[in-house]
């Protein structure tokens, strides 16, 4: 695999998808727009679409413990790679994606990946989802990654994203949108870290339509330097249905964060709950880590770095 | 040995907490220091820890001045801490906070003999976030699992009975009368609890920011049962003030 893929995709790839090499299972490579290896497996099949720029994959039904890789790498300014990579999931399947996407620039020219992926969960599959973000190089350019997430879950799926911005990404619009239907259960877990002038907008928006479906949304965020960053979350209860949201940011120097977490009920029998909670580090939390010989620093970095993990 | 010298200390809205006192505390013992509640025993914990500085007079550990030592560096010399109210965060498990309290990255059997000091099952909660879904009486003996990870000279607990459910209250006691027994270095105690003082070598009664008296643990515990009866409080309480 990859004999043409360049060094800095393999160490955006070792961070971004645990790469170590190479990818056990069927896997997708994406360099600067070009595909820089492509493995089906006998149940996981991967085709480049004919109408645009990315990717089909499809999960036969009951296909159970396989992993499929769809990383995503930007290694130089001048590229904004858009991609359209679609997951048909089987019924009855249990499956692992892993979308790592990391953009890298050494120069004043932006590099920049719109990912538009779309899910469709078949019924009683479950689909954990990872995806990780981050932005390496010193160049001045914008390092851009604009992530779109459309899931439908059907009848009893489930959906597990953990989607993660470790770091270096300037600006950043996530966007994702979810529909489950009856029994169907929706997790995220989204970390993010901004700092410096960075940029990090992230758009949930969740529709409960089916009796017995359940979302649970928790975003824990840093803010460091000039950055900004902007949550807004919504969940709809159209049905009996479960919602909890939960978002936690720590912000430090100048930073801003705006949160709007929002609950909309449609139904008598939706439930939904929403926290929220945004400050600096508490003083107690430091203080304790340096009754332990920690010192000031590094108690707030063990502190931002539990947070985040 | 540590020894406060002609200890003083003024609270931001001028209120006089604690008033010249002077102590020495030798080594390997277990000293409580109990008193009525506003009598200054939780400003003298702090100012040991390096928490609060004093408003005037010097701290010294085996002689060295550690009056103007930080936080951090009393820590580095072998002081500990055991918060009233621990404090909680979201991401930081309690394996976590026991390894940075040890220095070091712990074996499973180390981190479980820890744990067992304070009546906790290891495998129950090494990998729980020290947040809001733990009880008052698990945060507090993860807090004091925490402490007892350093191994330290000097440890300090304040009212470790504080918010705590009668349970984990008998575990406490507990695990008090095991470090009692194998006592290496010296524990301070702030505490209210007769059977907490009952363990002590010895009490100091703080009272109005003085040292009010001091004396050899049972017969303190029995005068301050004397002044009890006298006063004809109450027959049969077992916290002091």
């Amino acid at each position: 695999m990859g004999n043409s893929m360049n060094n800095i995709t393999k160490k955006l790839l070792e961070q971004v998808s645990d790469f170590t090499g190479s990818f056990k299972g069927a896997y997708n490579i994406r360099e600067n727009g070009e595909c820089a290896g492509r493995v089906s497996s006998k149940n996981i099949k991967i085709e480049s679409k004919q109408d645009k720029p990315g990717l089909d994959i499809t999960i036969l039904p009951g296909t159970k413990g396989e992993t499929v890789y769809i990383p995503a790498c930007v290694t130089k300014g001048g590229i904004d790679d858009l991609v359209y990579n679609d997951f048909f999931v089987g019924e009855n399947a249990d499956i692992v994606i892993v979308a790592g996407c990391g953009v890298h620039t050494d120069d004043d020219s932006e590099a920049r990946h719109n990912g538009i992926h779309r899910f469709f969960v078949g019924e009683n599959a479950r689909v954990r989802y990872e995806e990780k973000h981050i932005g390496t190089g010193d160049g001045q350019g914008n390092r851009t990654i604009d992530p779109i997430t459309d899931v439908v879950l059907e009848k009893n799926a489930y959906l597990e994203m953990n989607t993660t911005q470790i770091s270096g990404v300037d600006k950043t619009t996530r966007k994702t949108t979810v529909k489950a239907a009856e029994g169907a259960k929706l997790v995220i877990r989204e970390r993010l870290f901004t700092e410096g002038d960075q940029r990090a907008e992230t758009f949930f928006q969740v529709d409960l339509n089916g009796a017995g479906s359940g979302a649970d949304i928790v975003s824990r965020s840093v803010a460091k330097g000039h950055s900004y960053q902007n949550y807004v979350s919504t969940i709809v209860g159209n049905a009996a249905c479960t919602g909890h949201s939960e978002c936690d940011a720590i912000i430090d120097d100048d930073a801003i964060v705006d949160a709007s977490p929002r609950l909309f009920a449609r139904n008598k029998d939706a439930s939904l709950i929403h926290e929220a909670a945004i400050g600096k580090i508490a003083g107690e939390q430091i203080l304790k880590f340096r009754t332990l010989g920690l010192t000031e620093e590094e108690a707030a970095q063990k502190i931002i770095d539990g947070f985040l993990a | 040995m540590l020894e406060l010298q002609n200890i003083c200390w003024t609270a931001s809205d001028g209120k006089e907490v604690l008033k010249n006192i002077s102590l020495k505390i030798r080594d390997n013992r277990l000293i409580a220091i109990t008193g009525p509640n506003g009598g200054g025993k939780t400003t003298l914990a702090r100012l040991l820890m390096g928490i609060e500085k004093p408003t005037s007079g010097r701290i010294y550990m085996d002689g060295l001045d550690i009056t103007d030592l930080d936080v951090t560096e009393r820590a580095r010399k072998g002081i500990s801490f055991a918060f009233q109210q621990p404090v909680r965060f979201k991401g930081i498990t309690v394996r976590q906070m026991i390894e940075t309290a040890a220095g070091e990255t712990m074996s499973q059997e180390s981190l479980c003999a820890i744990l067992q000091k304070v009546g906790l099952c290891a495998k129950d909660y090494l990998d729980r976030d020290i947040d809001a879904t733990l009880s008052g009486g698990e945060i507090k003996r993860i807090e004091i699992a925490s402490v007892l990870a350093r191994h330290t000279q000097l440890t300090i607990f304040d009212e470790p009975e504080a918010g705590i459910d009668l349970w984990s209250f008998q575990n406490l006691i507990q695990a008090f009368e095991e470090m009692r027994s194998n006592l290496d270095g010296t524990l301070v105690i702030i505490s209210h609890q007769e059977r907490i003082l009952q363990i002590a070598d010895e009490i100091i009664m703080i009272a109005d920011g003085t040292v009010a008296d001091r004396g050899p643990g049972p017969e303190m515990v029995a005068k301050m049962l004397e002044s009890e009866r006298a006063s004809s409080k109450c027959c049969s309480r077992k916290e002091f003030f």
